[in-house]
């Protein structure tokens, strides 16, 4: 895919850390037309989604094409702190994906 | 012979099929865990039997959806859900009047707090319900939203 296609950013605050991302997708439902050849333009969307802190599963998500376009994904974390290793990386259904981390600021 | 199978699988088009297909493309066994029947549920009921194994609930006022009243663009609805209830592993978000009303499953590790935040489609005005599993039980809350311009096709 796509290269740098996530933006993410994690801060500390006391003892919870948010970790706020931005991944670029287009997250096709499959059931737009095209509207000039009016064609369905053919699903392609994010299907999971993991955060990981220190190498530790924090989050799976699945996500369904309802999901909007571009999606935002925030989560807090408790328990991490500042120079702690936040990755997150995406598969969707296209086989398509990409991975991003970031240190806990 | 694998990429065979794997040819095949696609053209049959078999759930199961398909599944093995998208194992070999991805040898990742969690992405083959990501709950189609729950996905493509065209009802409510359906998409929390599909993702919980059950569609009973308790309504819970230890969830909280925040989420705008009238939605403008109905592409783009922001949603977060905070929740109080210990032990949280779970948080589904469902559009209940979406075609394929789930829109998403975030499965909360051991450190992570009960919040998720994200942003969703829904195609007409109706109840954003938020599902938490926590402690093998599971607890919901809805929140209407006005949609005047929907997000879902088009």
């Amino acid at each position: 895919m796509a290269t740098k296609s996530i933006r993410i950013r994690a801060k500390a605050k006391g003892t919870d850390t948010t970790v706020k991302a931005l991944i670029t997708h287009p997250m096709e439902t499959g059931l737009r037309k095209n509207k000039k050849t009016g064609k369905k333009i053919p699903a392609h969307f994010i299907q999971e989604v993991t955060i990981k802190h220190n190498g530790a599963t924090a989050m799976t998500a699945n996500w369904g094409p309802a999901v909007s376009k571009n999606p935002y994904v925030s989560v807090i974390l408790t328990g991490a702190k500042a120079g702690d290793a936040i990755e997150l990386s995406w598969v969707d259904n296209k086989g398509g994906k990409d991975s991003a981390s970031t240190k806990i600021k | 012979m694998q990429r065979r199978t794997f040819l095949q699988g696609s053209l049959a088009g078999g759930a199961v099929a398909v599944a093995v297909g998208a194992g070999l493309l991805s040898p990742r066994s969690v992405l083959a865990a990501w709950p189609e029947g729950a996905f493509t549920a065209k009802s409510v009921q359906d998409a929390m039997s599909g993702l919980f194994g059950s569609a009973d609930n308790t309504a819970s006022s230890e969830i909280k959806i925040k989420a705008p009243d009238i939605a403008e663009n109905g592409a783009v609805v922001p949603v977060s859900v905070t929740t109080s209830i210990g032990g949280t592993t779970k948080i589904a978000l469902i559009a209940e009047k979406n075609g394929q009303p789930l829109a998403a499953s975030f499965s909360l590790g051991k450190g992570t707090k009960g919040f998720v935040s994200t942003r969703i489609k829904m195609g007409k005005t109706s109840d954003v319900i938020a599902v938490v599993e926590a402690g093998g039980k599971r607890y919901s809350a809805r929140k209407n939203v006005k949609v005047t311009i929907g997000g879902c096709g088009g």
